[in-house]
């Protein structure tokens, strides 16, 4: 196989419930060599244990098939290869869908390549036995605090193992945890042939990835300098890395979209969620953020070069999610006159009557959407508000009184201050909180999968 | 000497890692680098952030972007799911930061 001069890696979605048009946007208003998206939050995981625990097919991100169904014909014509984490805890399952789907539509020959191993949930009391703590990696606490309590428990894996799928022969590549990064490295690691020593094209594919990772976010979305001279936002196209093999990379986007590429936009990005960005921590290298130069190479056209890395660290990151109590979030809204001085007497009402009742809550929180629910004690009174919405919030681990706190919100609308309205939604009523629970394992205890079949 | 906003001086974006928000400040202009890296100190901002921040403030300088990162430790109210905060990753805390005044010498320029 002769190595391209650059290949194009689209970003299609950056969470789950981002843009449902985006992947199709991406693989079909322009050039685009590989599509990559990304569907884990940290405790979605937990979710999808429960699901697939209720019914074994499922247990995948499912919004992922519709968006298939519009893009494999797209997708097979133009030989596009497509990499996601959708497939959760249940990436085998999410490959029959996928199957099925491309059967229907007549697509031939569709390879798709799952890599698991990730779900090390059935492994934690053997690992706990043979000396890993598995501890808090924020707060250093014991794993068996909350060991009774946990429901997921998922090792990130990197681009390797996606790399050798590519290589495999994969169209599609379903993971399950594996980072954002790593989704957008392993297409450049499998056409570059880049090695593990590599570190700083390595990093710079991972700073690629940190850029494409949150969707429209690096191409105009949540852009704060300028929004308002950000063109059609509603068209907004979602950012393409062009890569190279020595480890530059442009990021662009498809002509004739919406957004923004800029320096600035992609500064944001970069700023995003990072701590200390000398050492930007991945399975496969630790990218320097510092190193990462900048420069604006034509219309909606950034360069990022010259990056910087070393050698990763012995661990793999673990993702664990644990049940923690219920909580319950209510809101009611009050008009002129006097709006904030009603919603503060009806907060104060309801907090006596829930005293009265004995009840005591872990954490009970107060928000006034209008005043101060965004900068809390840094919003400056306001002269007068014309509304205000009264948002009130309880954690316990006693369901009952998360429960009773529901029953004592809309009675305020008859028994408290006046002019209040927007109770449509009812009591609120008890949800369970899912904790997350960072940690670190020996990567020599855990060994990604890769898994390929073919559709006939 | 005279005070000015940061949301002259600066663009951010913020976002959650666990409990703590990390908020990065972009000059908006090269030259304005220097007097942020001076004015915008781990102390300044952990006093700013007075009633939401309970923990420590680290802050990290990425020269070649004329940018900051701030991590503001035990700012969202146990973080991510755990968080009873309207804003519980901390997505508004770029702002909340850009509200900050410094003192800046009387010919201070700012462009347009």
């Amino acid at each position: 196989m002769k190595q391209k001069d650059f290949i194009r890696i689209a970003s299609g979605q950056g969470y789950w419930g981002d843009l449902p048009q985006a992947p199709y946007w991406q693989v079909s208003k322009g050039p685009t060599d590989y599509l990559v998206m990304d569907f884990l939050a940290e405790v979605t995981m937990s979710i999808l244990q429960k699901q697939k625990s209720r019914d074994p097919k499922l247990g995948y991100a499912k919004d992922l098939l519709p968006m298939m169904e519009q893009i494999l014909p797209f997708v097979a014509e133009r030989n596009i290869k497509v990499i996601t984490n959708g497939g959760g805890v249940n990436p085998q399952a999410c490959r029959d869908a996928i199957f099925e789907i491309a059967g229907k539509a007549g697509v031939k020959g569709l390879k798709i390549g799952v890599v698991y191993g990730d779900d090390i949930f059935g492994r934690i009391d053997d690992l706990l036995g043979t000396g890993q703590d598995l501890k808090n990696m924020d707060t250093g606490e014991s794993l068996k605090s909350v060991r009774q309590r946990l429901q997921s428990a998922n090792v990130y894996f990197g681009a390797f193992p996606i790399a050798d799928a590519l290589a495999e022969g994969a169209q599609i590549v379903l993971t399950g945890r594996a980072t954002d990064t790593g989704l957008t490295l392993a297409p450049m690691i499998y056409e570059f042939g880049w090695k593990e020593k590599d570190y700083d094209k390595l990093a710079a594919g991972i700073v690629a990835g940190h850029i494409l990772e949150c969707g429209g976010q690096s191409s105009g979305g949540n852009y704060l300098k300028d929004w308002r001279n950000v063109p059609d936002l509603a068209h907004i196209g979602f950012p393409i890395a062009e890569a190279h093999p020595d480890g530059t990379v442009y990021i662009t986007k498809h002509q004739g979209t919406g957004g923004l590429v800029s320096v600035d936009t992609i500064k944001e990005q970069l700023l995003y969620e990072i701590g200390n960005p000398k050492e930007y921590i991945t399975p496969e290298v630790i990218a320097d953020f510092t190193s990462i130069k900048l420069e604006q190479a034509g219309e909606n056209r950034v360069k990022v070069f010259d990056v910087k890395g070393s050698e990763a660290t012995e661990f793999y990151k673990v993702s664990m999610a644990y049940s923690d109590g219920f909580y319950a979030v209510g809101t009611l809204t009050y008009g002129w006159p006097d709006a904030l001085e009603k919603a503060q007497a009806a907060d104060r009402i309801m907090r006596q009557r829930l005293e009265d009742l004995g009840h005591k809550f872990e954490e009970f929180h107060t928000e006034f959407l209008g005043y101060n629910s965004c900068h809390g004690p840094l919003s400056p009174m306001p002269a007068e508000l014309n509304e205000v919405v009264l948002r009130v919030a309880v954690r316990d681990k006693d369901r009952e009184a998360v429960d009773a706190f529901g029953r004592q919100l809309v009675p305020l609308v008859l028994t408290g201050p006046p002019t209040v309205t927007g109770f449509g939604g009812g009591r609120p009523k008890p949800q369970e909180v899912v904790a997350y629970w960072p940690s670190l394992i020996p990567k020599k205890l855990v060994k990604p999968v890769v898994e390929l079949a073919g559709l006939k | 000497m005279k005070r000015i906003q940061l949301i002259k001086l600066a663009h951010a974006r913020s976002g959650d890692k666990g409990d703590a928000s990390n908020v990065g400040l972009i000059a908006r202009r090269a030259e304005y680098f220097p007097i942020l890296k001076e004015k915008v100190t781990p102390e300044a901002v952990k006093r700013h952030f007075t009633g939401i921040c309970r923990g420590k403030v680290e802050r990290y300088e990425l020269p070649n972007l004329f940018a900051l990162n701030f991590l503001l430790h035990e700012a969202l109210g146990g973080g991510g799911t755990v968080s009873l905060r309207n804003d519980a990753q901390g997505k508004t805390m770029s702002t909340a930061l850009l509200r900050m005044e410094i003192e800046v010498p009387d010919d201070f320029k700012i462009g347009d």
